[in-house]
């Protein structure tokens, strides 16, 4: 992992309230496998070269546009459409940037708090690159580590969404990731994938069964649940295209010094950004001729 | 403002005792004094030890005789497992709002307050930031005793500061200490041949070194920092790594549901896992150390050098026990060779040794066996060591002085020490 944007260079003295505290970010421990966040290199790359590159390669065919619209460096906010039960777009995502960039950064995906406390997903997400979406972690992260980080707007709204709502997003939530992109002056870089809701369809959601289990939702898919946990990860062969679309900048002198206090603007650019991903969605479903063969 | 004449409460504290030692050290400190129910465990050269039962006021009358301008209060208990809660209370909240009473009123010296508090603050959640910086509160209102012990005292230090704008208020609230010294529910869970886990959880942890605790109270003294600052090390661990670095493995024992039940049947079997760290075994916590970092503290340890540190010490104890032979407070002994005439001053030179070492590292604050190493030594440590030797050896050491290094001061202090002994 490329760890060179953690380097500490801390000047001595002291420092007036209101610093960038940026230079004072720890130093890398090279001895270290596990980073900061509790991501693992280890696992990490085991992952990767084995699940997601035989997903990425072999199964969903993974075809990718437009990937130089993500930075090669500084922090920026990946915004994609989610579906699917445990959905696969966000890995597909993280490999096309590993692949295909000229530049490969690992990308941070912002998750639920939910998963931090359900034993198992607490213990293996955080060491693939999964955060808790708090409004801190993710300005920590494109602000002060300049990374990529990946959100998903819809969120819950998304995965739980049925197969019969295919490709119609959700609600973008409040706006509260414009508001972190604005206040860490970073870029949004828009995503649409198209194949990930036939990968993984969902027919149905089982309240009792959600509650029982208290997990976040109780999908049945095809394989999910008579082939138990391991269901989850039977997804359907459909082709995947990912597009990723210019980048949105947030820190354009017309909004503003603090834009992000202002909510119209805030709403507007997360309904231009949502509509920008609906229209592509359209588009590319409208050249799709097949599920399977793209 | 430079501090002058401090106050230390809990000196027989391990990081209240470093902080001492660290301060006798810097000529421009007049007066240290510190107040504690237990003697220091540490030896103190100049130092005022004043034992204080049970009525901090009494602190008060301490502050206005002496004329204390800085106070630094270490007496915060942060962990349950070492007192009983009501006792934690007592001393967390009664005990910080009457040393807080004691810093306050018409015509007070005191014009800085150093408070140690604990990230416990913040406590250990779910949908915690991975990150805490000191700006943030916590999330959900506390759920342990001694969590709200801590918002309460710090409430109360708030409260006193916002009353004093003249006086410079620092709290430090640190991350979990570790080191040998240190007897905390987390280093006993850590000295145990696995180290406990609740299944399914992988939390992550922020360490600091004892030495790291007294550097940052040391810094805050020697600086005016107003407000909050955590004090933690670079480097957040997974518990996992922990059980790595320690060579040993993890025990997942505690079940995802009924953590606290099963953690009460891990009680009477004899492993003590506080309440507080319970949460903190199942989310962990981060803390963003920048701010005081900015101020110019450098750490000295990382989060996983603390957990080295922590492991080499394990295993020296394994092999030679517990072998630092403890320092006995003794007070008429004290009393003789600080105000007695007959002690020669520079016996009363303070030469402290770090007694933080582990056992294999004391060799360095022995006296040397050979007499070329008297070479490495500095002028105040050969000093320091004079009296120790016998006449013979006296004579040899100033004559080999006067071949080798020659300086002033140490040929000065061997002619006086043997004209004393030819009088006597």
């Amino acid at each position: 992992m490329a760890e060179d944007r953690r380097t500490s260079l801390a000047p001595a003295g002291e420092a007036a309230p209101g610093t960038d505290l940026r230079p004072y970010l720890p130093g890398v421990e090279p001895e270290r496998q596990v980073d900061d966040w509790g991501r693992s290199e280890r696992i990490e790359g085991l992952m990767d070269r084995t699940l997601i590159e035989f997903f990425y390669r072999l199964w969903f065919r993974c075809e990718v546009e437009g990937i130089e619209n993500v930075p090669a460096e500084g922090g920026a906010l990946l915004v994609s459409n989610h579906s699917g039960a445990l959905p696969p777009d966000a890995a597909m995502i993280t490999k096309a940037i590993k692949e295909e960039h000229s530049h490969p950064r690992p990308v941070n995906l912002t998750v639920e708090h939910f998963f931090k406390g359900y034993p198992g997903f607490s213990m293996l997400l955080p060491k693939i690159g999964a955060v808790p979406a708090h409004p801190a972690n993710v300005h920590r992260l494109l602000y002060d580590e300049r990374a990529l980080v990946l959100v998903f707007p819809e969120g819950r709204k998304g995965t739980e969404k049925l197969y019969k709502d295919r490709y119609r997003l959700r609600r973008f939530g409040r706006g509260g990731f414009v508001e972190a992109a604005m206040r860490a002056r970073a870029p949004i870089v828009p995503i649409a994938v198209v194949g990930a809701e036939e990968a993984a369809p969902v027919f149905a959601q089982v309240k009792p069964l959600q509650r029982l289990t208290g997990l976040l939702y109780f999908p049945i898919t095809p394989t999910f649940p008579h082939f138990g946990l391991l269901g989850m990860l039977g997804y359907l062969p459909a082709k995947f295209k990912l597009r990723f679309l210019p980048p949105v900048p947030t820190d354009d002198p017309a909004f503003g010094d603090e834009p992000w206090e202002d909510k119209a603007l805030v709403q507007t650019l997360a309904h231009e950004i949502r509509a920008t991903i609906q229209d592509e969605l359209v588009d590319m479903l409208g050249a799709r001729r097949s599920v399977w063969f793209g | 403002m430079s501090s002058k004449r401090i106050l230390l409460t809990g000196l027989s504290t391990y990081w209240g005792g470093r902080l001492a030692q660290a301060l006798e050290r810097d000529p421009a400190v007049e007066a240290i004094i510190g107040v504690d129910r237990r003697p220091p465990k540490v030896e103190l050269h100049r130092t005022e030890y004043v034992r204080v039962t049970d009525s901090h006021s009494l602190i008060r009358r301490i502050v206005e005789a002496a004329e204390i301008d800085t106070v630094v209060d270490t007496r915060l208990v942060v962990d349950s497992i070492v007192t009983t809660p009501r006792l934690a209370h007592e001393n967390n909240v009664m005990g910080t709002m009457n040393v807080l009473a004691a810093c306050g009123g018409e015509g007070n010296p005191v014009r800085k307050v150093v408070f140690k508090s604990s990230a416990h603050y913040y406590g250990a959640e779910q949908d915690d930031p991975a990150f805490f910086t000191e700006a943030m509160d916590r999330p959900h209102a506390p759920r342990t005793p001694i969590e709200r012990d801590i918002v309460d005292a710090e409430r109360a230090v708030r409260e006193f500061a916002l009353r004093h704008p003249h006086v410079t208020v620092t709290v430090l609230r640190f991350a979990n200490g570790l080191g040998t010294a240190l007897r905390t529910s987390l280093s006993q869970a850590f000295g145990l041949p696995a180290v406990p886990a609740i299944l399914g959880f992988d939390p992550r942890f922020q360490f600091i070194h004892e030495d790291d605790l007294a550097g940052c109270l040391e810094h805050a003294v020697r600086h005016d920092l107003e407000g909050v600052y955590n004090g933690a090390a670079d480097g957040v661990l997974v518990l996992s790594e922990v059980a790595g670095l320690l060579g040993k493995q993890l025990a997942p024992l505690l079940p995802p549901l009924g953590t606290s039940l099963a953690a009460s049947v891990l009680r009477r079997a004899g492993v003590r896992i506080s309440p507080e760290t319970l949460g903190l075994l199942r989310y962990g916590r981060g803390l963003d150390n920048r701010k005081l970092k900015a101020t110019g503290y450098r750490y000295r340890y990382t989060s996983r050098e603390a957990v080295i540190k922590l492991r080499e010490h394990q295993r020296l104890a394994a092999i030679v026990g517990d072998s630092q032979e403890a320092y006995r407070y003794e007070r008429d002994l004290e009393e003789f060779l600080r105000r007695s005439p007959s002690v020669r001053p520079t016996a009363r030179r303070p030469a402290p040794a770090p007694s933080n070492l582990a056992p294999g590292e004391r060799r360095a604050g022995l006296a040397p066996a050979t007499r070329g190493s008297y070479d490495d030594l500095g002028a105040d440590e050969l000093i320091a060591l004079l009296p120790s030797l016998e006449p013979a050896a006296l004579a040899e050491l100033a004559v080999h002085e006067r071949e080798h290094a020659a300086r002033p001061e140490v040929m000065k202090a061997i002619a006086s020490l043997q004209g004393w002994e030819a009088r006597a």
